[in-house]
């Protein structure tokens, strides 16, 4: 699992460096009087696979669309190295797209379904046929080359669709959700398919799903956008580790958020008490589940910060139990590992660096 | 509680079924059926001294061929509905495709203005077409007014012209329903999916568009041509002897001329056009819908 994390770096370091292929900038979108897009800018580098996570509803397809064309920003611009690219119709722009339904040609074959862009982009007449082997080939469907999309499942489809996109040889791949319509482990095997070629290409991939175990897995780093406005973008470690926010602390994994008062350095909530840095003030933490510890798992280190809590209720899960506790009167969630039925009063503790800061 | 037997059961929705397919059984045996096959009888008998002979020959649908008033009649009617079919087209296809793809909130309106009319009597609009094309007529009125003609010009009227005018006035929304409705089908991301594949308006009308509306233009084009193939209205109010069609023939010859023979010997031949023009455009419907 070193290689992404790599990946994320070279690419982040690539941005860093002005090797930036696509750019936003303060782009917002209305629909009649709904701001579906509030001034987003946004930075992709070359190489690099970024996902907009989001709820439906977040403005993350829109955002797609404006960058594949389908749409008109309200305002702000869209670059892309270095060219406007928001003032060129679609069919102008070095950018594909794979469609949550695919969106195949009914009346062509799969041949001629990944042979379309091609034809229509005037590319020279014998080298198609090439190309077109060679797509399918990539995406292993060599042998439907002549049948009908209609004969074909999902998970097909979706391998004709991608060939499809990716025949051009765009500069930015766009990916609105294409695994969604996917059962569960067709799914997992096409996430690593995707993230596999991506690396092979090194087509720059623009991924749109509002699934952020699929977000994880597959991105360099991740966008996350809330009603229309962007929460955090960070890699899949660093957000989860450093969540900006409440609302990405939420809908990345689980947490606990808990509201403190500070004084004098030390965050105070209900019976917990750890060393914080945060100005004086009320602020707002989060505590990841797997942070929280039992104190008979094993000795608890020197600035641990431990508590009593009565467990209230325990769910096993094959490697780890899930706990609800009750601190006095504050509430935590805790994943610790498994180690059979537990009750009563037990001693925690978590490293005080794991409390994490969040704005709200 | 009495005891209901199997065969009961069966007794019960084998009663039940006839009564509820016997109505539309019956129909199409009175009115459907037995017209066809008296007609189809009578197609084979003749007229001897003024009354009808049931002798079976074969004379009438010689003399379909050995008279060339029946034959020049019958292609001018095909030439007349190919003419309306080709118009209603060309007035139909842009219309459906401008309403469907960039009417935006105008669509609903639209759709009403092209519907209205099948509400209005086909006579009535037949006699409109009378009172513009007339020499007294509000087109002729308005040439003399501009000037450009000196008197009226009668060739509007009574001329296949104007029946090719009037039925693609009267045939145009038959025309245009089908093919809407096959335009509105057509899923707006696979459009989408062609401008991102690099596909200009044109590319895309032409290699997507158009081929996926093809079994709706099929559909709207058989309706066009085989309505104004049997229409016999339209010679009668603005044709003119010039354009007799292949129906006004049938009417006469059931009417003054009293050849029901003959006259149903033509209309089994018109059936038999129609009906394999219907079984090929089915065939191709077929092919051409890919769901």
């Amino acid at each position: 699992m070193t290689l992404p994390v790599a990946s994320a770096e070279n690419a982040a370091a690539s941005a860093a460096q002005g090797n930036v292929l696509l750019e936003v900038r303060n782009v917002t979108k209305n629909f009649g009087p709904r701001e579906v897009l509030k001034r987003i800018s946004l930075e992709i580098a070359a190489g690099e696979f970024l996902t907009l996570l989001g709820e439906s509803g977040s403005g993350k397809t829109t955002l797609l669309r404006l960058i594949a064309g389908f749409e008109q920003a309200s305002s702000g611009e869209i670059w892309m190295s270095g060219e406007r690219l928001d003032t060129l119709p679609p069919y102008k722009r070095r950018v594909n797209t794979v469609f949550q339904n695919y969106a195949l040609f009914p009346h062509l074959t799969v041949q001629e379904n990944v042979a379309y862009g091609l034809q229509v982009s005037g590319a020279a007449k014998p080298e198609i046929p090439g190309r077109v082997n060679e797509a399918l080939k990539m995406v292993k469907m060599e042998e439907f080359a002549a049948s009908r999309p209609a004969k074909l499942s999902g998970g097909q489809q979706q391998r004709v669709a991608l060939a499809r996109a990716l025949v051009n040889r765009p500069k930015l791949l766009l990916l609105d959700e294409p695994l969604s319509a996917l059962d569960a482990n067709l799914r997992k095997e096409m996430q690593g398919e995707l993230k596999s070629l991506q690396r092979e290409l090194g087509i720059t991939f623009l991924f749109v799903t509002h699934d952020q175990d699929e977000a994880m897995a597959l991105s360099d780093r991740i966008a996350l956008l809330k009603d229309g406005g962007l929460e955090q973008v960070a890699s899949p470690r660093e957000i989860y580790a450093h969540p900006a926010t409440s609302y990405t602390a939420e809908f990345i994994g689980q947490t606990n958020l808990l509201r403190a008062e500070i004084k004098d350095s030390v965050a105070a909530c209900g019976s917990l008490q750890w060393s914080s840095t945060q100005p004086a003030g009320t602020a707002l933490f989060s505590l990841r589940p797997e942070s929280i510890h039992l104190s008979a798992d094993g000795p608890p280190a020197s600035d641990a910060v431990r508590f009593r809590a009565a467990v209230r209720s325990q769910i096993f899960s094959g490697s780890s139990e899930h706990l609800e506790l009750d601190a006095a009167g504050q509430s935590l969630r805790a994943r610790i590992p498994a180690r059979g039925p537990l009750s009563g009063e037990h001693e925690f503790w978590f490293y005080p660096a794991d409390a994490v800061p969040v704005r709200e | 509680m009495p005891c209901l037997f199997a065969s009961d059961l069966k007794m019960y929705s084998r009663v039940y079924k006839w009564i509820v397919s016997s109505p539309p059984i019956l129909w199409v045996t009175f009115f459907l059926l037995l017209p066809y096959a008296l007609m189809f009888a009578h197609s084979f008998w003749l007229v001897q001294n003024g009354v009808i002979a049931h002798e079976w020959n074969l004379q009438n649908y010689a003399k379909l061929f050995q008279n060339p008033v029946y034959l020049e009649v019958l292609f001018r009617t095909m030439r007349i509905a190919a003419g309306v079919t080709l118009l209603s087209l060309l007035l139909g296809y842009p219309l459906a495709y401008y309403m469907s793809f960039h009417a935006g909130i105008r669509k609903d309106i639209l759709y009403q203005l092209v519907i209205v009319p099948l509400w209005v009597s086909y006579l009535v609009r037949g006699y409109a077409w009378k009172t513009i094309l007339g020499s007294e007529g509000v087109l002729n009125g308005f040439l003399q007014y501009l000037h450009l003609t000196k008197e009226p010009v009668s060739f509007f009227l009574y001329s296949p012209f104007a029946v090719v005018l009037m039925l693609t006035h009267i045939y145009t929304p038959f025309v245009f329903l089908p093919l809407y409705a096959s335009l509105e089908h057509i899923p707006r991301n696979l459009v989408e999916a062609s401008h991102d594949l690099g596909a200009g308006s044109r590319a895309t009308f032409i290699r997507v568009i158009l081929p996926l509306s093809l079994p709706g233009l099929l559909a709207g084009a058989t309706f066009a041509f085989l309505l104004a193939l049997g229409d016999f209205l339209a010679p009668l109010l603005v044709g003119g002897p010039s354009s007799i069609m292949i129906a006004n023939i049938v009417q006469s010859l059931f009417g003054t001329a009293y050849d029901w023979p003959l006259g149903a010997a033509i209309s089994v031949s018109i059936l038999l056009l129609t009906i394999s023009l219907l079984f090929l455009t089915e065939r191709l419907e077929k092919r051409w819908s890919y769901r």
